[in-house]
């Protein structure tokens, strides 16, 4: 927890926003179709991350504990707020693509959840890396779903031709479940498997019918 | 007007599924799917805030926010406040989260039981401010924009209900240890995700 560089590197792939933590799912799946967006939508959370964690963490004192959540989210807001105006004044066809979910940002619990757990009770400067970290773990999920769906839907990468498809006088046939919200989901699961697969720790306890019986059992309700 | 409010209901619930085809919610849709009872309470708190919310952000929006909706005070007319859209939708969110929270404590100390513990949950799921968003950019009437709230939250509890269903099935079977958990989970809501889009083109 003390070293900067673990606490940097350790989302990554050790404790994954996305695969390990469930946090932030919404967004990662919707703009994974071409890696354009996936690459902008990555960029304006690592911004709204960092900078509403350091905003956090500078106010950490100041802030009441029983306001505390809607005190966050107005600083996430504001922050989304700027990244939003940024886009459609310099990516305004990007920004037109990603639609509501630049806005759904505010919502996005990675960056609630870190605020949350991690810079309300640390320095600026942890709180930074944490943020960087964490939203590039998010980031990697995200570019790497977004790489296969567009390289295997329409044979392009960043829209440009990689694998010719048949329709352009290529050899490739392209798989249209990939251009299709449904296997944003069975990839991100594959994900998960090939992470776990080399990584066994991270593996859940395995649930018994007994568990479902115990009262009080809300399964990982944050 | 009532064929119009049924297909958009239709759209809402079925086409259109808040939790598979745009994935909003997904936080809560995956941590709170592993029992149906608690799926239901969950549901029905999503459904009851977003047709509150949905109608709610519509007023405001319409309103203050809007191009040319402060025409009415002196050198109103050229106020755009959109830019402070989202600021207004989530704060209307969790304000009015808090207030039905404290309401039914109240007044329903039995529903607060059941559905009390999700209610803080929901100030932050995306399907709330997603709803208000996707209200907000098709620039819904106030009577489309209940409608549209209710339709969604409908169908966001359909499918949370349907997967807890189905997890509560996985107990049993023999999945591969790597798998186990959230990642059969995706998997599960993938292939509902295409059960789901079967609904397309529907027209009513």
């Amino acid at each position: 927890m003390s070293k900067p560089r673990a606490i940097l590197l350790d989302p990554l792939i050790d404790n994954n926003p996305i695969g390990l933590q469930v946090l932030g799912i919404c967004s990662a799946l919707a703009v994974t179709t071409k890696l354009s967006t996936a690459v902008v939508m990555s960029l304006a959370v690592l911004f709204v991350m960092v900078a509403s964690s350091v905003s956090v963490s500078l106010l950490r004192h100041l802030i009441p504990g029983s306001v505390r959540i809607i005190t966050q989210l107005t600083i996430i807001a504001s922050m989304v707020m700027i990244a939003d105006q940024v886009l459609t004044a310099y990516l305004y066809e990007i920004s037109l693509q990603l639609t509501v979910f630049i806005g759904l940002i505010i919502t996005n619990c990675i960056i609630m959840g870190r605020c949350e757990a991690f810079a309300m009770q640390n320095r600026p400067w942890p709180s930074f890396l944490d943020a960087v970290g964490n939203a590039g773990g998010y980031a990697l999920v995200l570019l790497v779903v977004a790489a296969t769906r567009e390289l295997f839907g329409s044979g392009r990468l960043f829209g440009m031709v990689v694998l010719p498809t048949v329709s352009e006088g290529g050899w490739y046939q392209p798989n249209g479940l990939m251009t299709l919200a449904p296997a944003a989901f069975i990839l991100i699961g594959c994900f998960i498997w090939v992470v776990r697969a080399w990584r066994p720790e991270q593996v859940e306890e395995e649930f018994h019918v007994g568990a479902l019986l115990e009262p009080g059992y809300e399964g990982d309700l944050r | 007007m009532l064929e119009h409010y049924l297909s958009l209901a239709t759209k809402a619930i079925f086409v259109e599924n808040m939790a598979l085809a745009f994935f909003l919610g997904m936080c809560s849709f995956l941590a709170v799917s592993r029992k149906v009872e608690t799926a239901i309470g969950l549901g029905l708190a999503v459904i009851f805030v977003l047709g509150l919310t949905v109608p709610l952000n519509q007023i405001l929006v319409e309103n203050l926010l809007e191009e040319g909706a402060l025409a009415w005070l002196p050198g109103g007319a050229s106020v755009n406040l959109s830019f402070l859209n989202y600021l207004v939708l989530i704060g209307t969110i969790a304000a009015t989260v808090q207030i039905v929270e404290m309401a039914i404590d109240r007044f329903a100390p039995a529903l607060y039981g059941s559905l009390g513990v999700f209610l803080p949950l929901i100030a932050v799921n995306c399907a709330i401010l997603g709803g208000a968003l996707f209200m907000v950019q098709r620039d819904y009437s106030l009577g489309e924009a209940t409608v549209f709230g209710l339709g969604s939250g409908i169908g966001w509890m359909l499918a949370i209900v349907a997967l807890a269903s189905v997890r509560e099935r996985l107990r049993y079977s023999d999945i591969p240890p790597a798998l186990r958990g959230l990642g059969i989970t995706f998997i599960t809501v993938g292939l509902m995700a295409i059960a789901f889009m079967s609904f397309s083109g529907i027209q009513l």
